[in-house]
């Protein structure tokens, strides 16, 4: 666009630039074809990117760390809302408790999505990784524990036998007054 | 699921607790419900119809009600329906303006006024001995002149005045020995015949001054042949009588004071000679005999000459003399010939002068003619006309005239004895459901009038559209089955031996089919109803079948006359067998088998303590031999204070070739020691009851099992001191005992004593409780309590783990014999009414929470909640408690107006409530019978699973639409947004 409003106040109609732009990978306009990389011309760069790239792997990590724990305000403040919300059965806290619920289950699931940005060979994952998954396992304890305070956890007798049928009987019998 | 479930009931818990009672709004009223007013069996008539307004006939029935009807139409003017001991003796017109009903063997003398029916006067008069009640109310037409009406009953002869029921005086016959047979008085006359027989052999005439009842003189003579007490007064003067031996009739003229007999004997009247029957009719001058299933007509001369005039079959019923024009007096015969009904007015003067005779076509239904009276007008050519008010078999009663019906009051309704449910036909391809609903644009319109009722912008008029289109509305009449079961049959089996089949949607009778109808051979000369049973309910594999119900009947009163099964298709009303069985009918009991063709099995059991089985099958009886060991049957013997257990012994092939026939064997027996039990009421649960689960889940999660079996038997037992009336007896004499006795094993489950209480007792008894009624004589008030059973040995299925894997016995079938503990719980309330009926409702899974229907001493039907009679109930519950839905203890059950479910009306006479379940879970079907009959259908936790009949479908549409054209508006607005943001 610059370069087209360059070209329209020279006056002039219309340019081809042949210039390779192809090292320049801040200037372009067009998407890389797939399957085409442009990392191999940087490998060979000079030795003191090495430095740049530790540094970059130690922000990485330390940003893994931060993401890791993030869970860990979520879960306080579930807490906060669970204890707000009290031991009742209503709209309210059956929100609450399936949020509490659904965002433990549905950062489980996209765990590997969350790390894809810090992913480096030279960054150790792991470890976020796993107090990640703590964390949130930890919320969903507390979800399942507030599901049990509500009382809709089948944990008793009671919600096994509800829908019990009364047993067959063997004998049968009838009677009673004459007819008169 | 269990989960679901829980959030399903707590979701139904906080509906139903939000609102308590059950009511519907003034413009509902008559869109589920219909009741129907009947009068019962017509005993006596008198026709109003001097007067030249409405012209009226006034009647009094079996069901001791006191109506008037209207001679044009049928309909009732006004209705009194006195109590069930307070027997119509008498009924007649006094002074032209009161209704007079002599009732209670001649102590309650009552005056209505003729328009209205309010009550006039009321009079109790003296009575000190059982006897015949006689009314005679003067019938003269100066009304100035005040002749007292004169009552006989209870011994004593009342003169009393017709303005005011004051007893002018009254006469003591109360002699031993001593029975009045007549009360006559001449016309015009101020001497009182008192006719009577001491020692059925002497026959006395008292001379009385109708002024101040002095005896003026009395007479006697003794006739030797002695009398049988029938008689009929011929004149004013003149008597006839039946001597014992039934041979003789004897005349008795008392004119003047003196006595003469002059007999004859009915071999010289007529050549067959046989027990003589004089007939009830009045008719001057002449006496009805009956001989030899014949009726003769006998003159009787001026010297007490009798004559034999004419001679009619005995099936013939016939009317009291009317005077009609010219002095003479007329009466009415009715006989039936094929299908016709002839109905002749004869003079009884000249037998051979036919005034009228007419033949009118009747259905076979009604059977034979019990009752006629006559009346007559006078047409524009100044001849006479006769209308007539017959009394069918059925207890129908009609109005002829002119040759044709006029109107017809289906009267056997007012007495059902037994009622069951059937369902409709499926509906068939070839009926179109789509004609019976309106086009859209009607169904639009519709909606829109019913969502401006909503929103209360509808004009007076719009309301009443909206009523009409309700009335109209969900084709609630049709005569098939709906996808909610709301139409049923209701099918009711009356006194008088009829079948009616009641739709629900409007109470219309579908068809009736009467048991002994004259078409049938007289193999069973008078079959009566005793009760009535679905015999065959088809569903799953027996499609095609049309359903069936048996009912069970008897050749005669006596308990020992053979039974009679007729088995009634449902749909056509047309009885597809009956057969006389053999052997008498002392209990039915139904067995819970079916065969192929989902015919039910039952036994019938007989005086010699055989059972019978029927269906007189191979097949049943192979599935009979294959539960032969656990078939049992009890007998409840009221008068010895016992109950006797029977198990099945064998095939009775020893005495008979039957093999459907099988002796018992008595297993234990129940004795109430007698000197201080009497059993006065047993109840079992009804045998087609569904229960949903067997837990019991309490607030704080604990399981409680019910004791649920079929085999339970409720027994309560009174001190035979306090077996009567109320309040006979003192709190210290009397003791109410219940027992929960199984029926199997003849064990006592349970037994409650209840001190200083009596009597009747009125209980339910319904899944593993029972709640009865009762009168508290210490604190003077009706008590209702609760038991509730629990199965104590289940209890310790508490694993949770072994629950969840299926490791747990609590679906096996159990035995009796496994001799459960069990564990009962049971509270007491104080109930401010006196009640006639309990019913409980039922569901088609029992899911819905169940509510008690009471018929109440005032004939109508409130609703209780189960919750008000639950023995969890505290003062002080719990928050979890409350929650669960517990009522904190009262120590009354309160009485909330709005649920009584029959609103304004009443059930008169109520005798009987049933309920029966739709196909939606959350409705009951509810149908009371007395005289009168009622029916609604009800929904104890509210319709929860379906929307109301006044759901507003058009606003739903109309949001639903709006919402759609605002999503599409502000899309289109968004796109245009964005498109000039791009443009920027």
């Amino acid at each position: 666009m610059d370069k087209g409003k360059a070209v329209m106040g020279t006056g002039r109609r219309w340019a081809v630039d042949f210039s390779d732009q192809s090292t320049v990978p801040s200037s372009r306009d067009i998407l890389d074809p797939p399957g085409f990389s442009r990392a191999s011309p940087e490998q060979d760069d000079s030795a003191n990117s090495r430095q740049k790239k530790d540094a970059e792997a130690n922000w990485k990590l330390q940003k893994a760390w931060e993401v890791a724990q993030s869970p860990f305000k979520n879960l306080m403040m579930m807490g906060f809302m669970m204890w707000m919300a009290g031991n009742t059965v209503h709209l309210f806290s059956i929100g609450i408790t399936f949020s509490a619920l659904w965002q433990p289950l549905s950062a489980l699931q996209s765990v590997g999505k969350i790390f894809e940005p810090f992913k480096d060979n030279k960054v150790e994952l792991l470890m976020p990784k796993l107090v990640f998954l703590a964390l949130n396992l930890g919320g969903l304890a507390l979800g399942i524990w507030k599901l049990n305070t509500l009382g809709l956890l089948p944990t008793h007798a009671s919600d096994w036998v509800s829908s019990l049928a009364p047993p067959q009987e063997v004998e049968h019998s009838g009677g009673g007054f004459a007819f008169h | 699921m269990a989960m679901a479930i829980r959030v399903y009931l707590l979701f139904l818990l906080f509906l139903s607790s939000a609102i308590l009672s059950f009511s519907l709004y003034e413009d509902q009223v008559g869109l589920m419900d219909w009741h129907q007013r009947y009068i019962g069996k017509v005993k006596h008539a008198v026709f109003h119809t001097q007067k030249t307004g409405r012209k009226r006939v006034i009647v009094s029935t079996e069901e001791n009600v006191v109506a008037s009807l209207d001679l044009r139409l049928g309909e009732i003017f006004w209705r009194h329906v006195l109590g069930t001991k307070d027997v119509i003796d008498g009924v007649d017109i006094a002074l032209g303006k009161y209704v007079i009903t002599l009732s209670s063997e001649g102590s309650n003398l009552r005056a209505w006024n003729l328009p209205d029916g309010q009550m006039v006067w009321e009079t109790s008069l003296h009575s000190a001995q059982h006897s015949k009640s006689l009314l005679s109310v003067p019938t003269n037409l100066k009304v100035d002149k005040d002749y007292p009406i004169l009552v006989f009953g209870g011994g004593y002869l009342h003169a009393v005045s017709a303005v005011d029921g004051e007893v002018l005086w009254k006469k003591d016959f109360t002699a031993e020995g001593f029975e009045v047979q007549r009360v006559l008085q001449p016309p015009g006359s101020s001497i009182i015949y008192v006719l009577g027989f001491l020692d059925s052999s002497e026959a006395v005439v008292y001379q009385i001054d109708s002024k101040s009842g002095e005896v003026v003189a009395q007479k006697s003579m003794v006739f030797p042949g002695g009398f049988s007490g029938e008689i009929s007064s011929v004149s004013t003067d003149k008597v006839v009588a039946l001597d014992a031996m039934r041979s003789i009739l004897v005349t008795i003229s008392f004119l003047d004071g003196d006595i003469s007999f002059q007999k004859t004997h009915i071999a010289d009247l007529v050549e067959e000679s046989g027990k003589a029957e004089i007939l009830s009719p009045l008719l001057s001058d002449m006496v009805a005999v009956k001989v030899n299933k014949r009726t003769i007509f006998v003159r009787v001369g001026g010297e007490g000459k009798l004559e034999v005039v004419d001679s009619l079959s005995d099936e013939t019923a016939m009317s009291d003399s009317l005077p009609v024009a010219d002095d003479q007096v007329a009466f009415a015969t009715v006989h039936h010939e094929g299908s016709k009904l002839h109905l002749m007015v004869k003079l009884v003067d000249d037998l051979d002068t036919v005034l009228l005779r007419e033949s009118i076509q009747m259905d076979q239904n009604r059977g034979r003619v019990h009752k006629v009276f006559i009346n007559n007008y006078i047409k524009t050519d100044r001849s006479n006309g006769f209308r007539a008010l017959i009394v069918m078999e059925d207890h129908s009663l009609l109005l002829l005239q002119q040759g044709a019906i006029v109107w017809s009051r289906e009267e056997g309704l007012a007495s059902v004895t037994d009622v069951t449910t059937a369902e409709l036909p499926v509906e068939k391809d070839g009926v179109s459901v789509a004609k019976v609903e309106h086009t859209l644009l009607d169904w639009l319109k519709g909606h829109v009038l019913k969502l401006k009722g909503t929103l209360l912008l509808a004009t007076p008029e719009d309301v009443a559209a909206i009523q009409e289109m309700r009335f109209k509305s969900s084709g609630k009449n049709k005569l098939t089955r709906d996808h909610n079961g709301f139409r049923k049959l209701i099918i009711a089996l009356t006194k008088a031996g009829k079948l009616f089949a009641l739709h629900t949607g409007d109470g219309r009778i579908v068809w009736s089919m009467l048991l002994n109808s004259p078409s049938k051979s007289e193999a069973c000369g008078r079959p009566n109803g005793i009760s009535l049973y679905q015999w065959q309910v088809p569903h799953h594999h027996a499609m095609d079948e049309n359903p069936s119900v048996l009912v069970v009947g008897r050749c005669g009163s006596d308990s020992s006359a053979p039974g009679l099964l007729s088995f009634v298709d449902v749909y056509t009303g047309k009885e597809i067998s009956s057969s006389d069985i053999g052997h008498s009918v002392v209990q039915v009991m139904p067995l819970p088998f079916t065969d192929s063709t989902e015919q039910r099995l039952h036994l019938i059991a007989d005086t010699h303590g055989h059972v019978h089985l029927y269906p007189k099958t191979s097949e049943a009886l192979s599935i009979f031999q294959r539960e032969f060991q656990n078939v049992y049957w009890y007998t409840v013997e009221a008068d010895n204070g016992i109950i006797r257990g029977h198990a099945m012994k064998s095939s009775c092939s020893g005495e008979t070739a039957d093999e459907y026939c099988f002796t018992t064997r008595e297993l234990w027996t129940v004795v109430f020691p007698s000197e201080s039990e009497k059993i006065i009421s047993t109840l079992t649960r009804k045998p087609n009851e569904v229960v949903h689960t067997q837990a019991k889940v309490n607030s704080d999660q604990d399981l409680l099992y019910k004791y649920v079996s079929r085999n339970l038997l409720f027994v309560a037992t009174v001190s035979p001191k306090g077996a009567g009336e109320i309040g006979s007896v003192t709190p210290e004499e009397s003791a109410l005992v219940v027992y929960l006795i199984d029926t199997i094993t003849g064990r006592i489950l349970h037994r409650l004593s209840h001190q200083g209480c009596q009597g009747p007792v009125h209980a339910v008894f319904s899944e593993n409780w029972v709640v009865y009624h009762y009168f508290n004589l210490r604190a003077h008030k009706y008590e209702f309590t609760v038991v509730e059973i629990y199965d104590q040995s289940r209890a310790e299925n508490k694993n949770v783990w072994k629950l969840v894997l299926g490791k747990h016995n609590l679906t096996a079938p159990i035995s009796s014999y496994s001799r459960t503990e069990v564990l009962t719980k049971s509270q007491s309330y104080f109930f401010a009414q006196s009640v006639k009926t309990i019913a409980v409702t039922s569901t088609a899974k029992g899911i819905t929470s169940k509510q008690l229907l009471i018929g109440t001493i005032g004939d109508q039907i409130l609703a209780l909640d189960k919750r008000f009679v639950d023995p969890r109930r505290t003062l002080n519950p719990s928050q979890a408690e409350k929650e669960e839905g517990i009522i904190p203890l009262t120590d009354s059950l309160p009485i909330i107006p709005q649920s009584y479910i029959t609103h304004s009306l009443r059930v008169e006479g109520l005798r009987g409530i049933i309920t029966a379940p739709a196909k939606l879970e959350s409705t009951t079907h509810v149908f009371a019978y007395g005289v009168d009959l009622f029916y609604t259908r009800l929904a104890p936790s509210k319709t929860y699973d379906s929307l109301t009949e006044d759901f507003s479908y058009a606003l739903l549409l109309i949001t639903i639409v709006a919402l759609v054209a605002a999503i599409y508006i502000t899309w289109v607005l968004s796109e245009k947004k964005e498109l000039s943001e791009k443009w920027r």
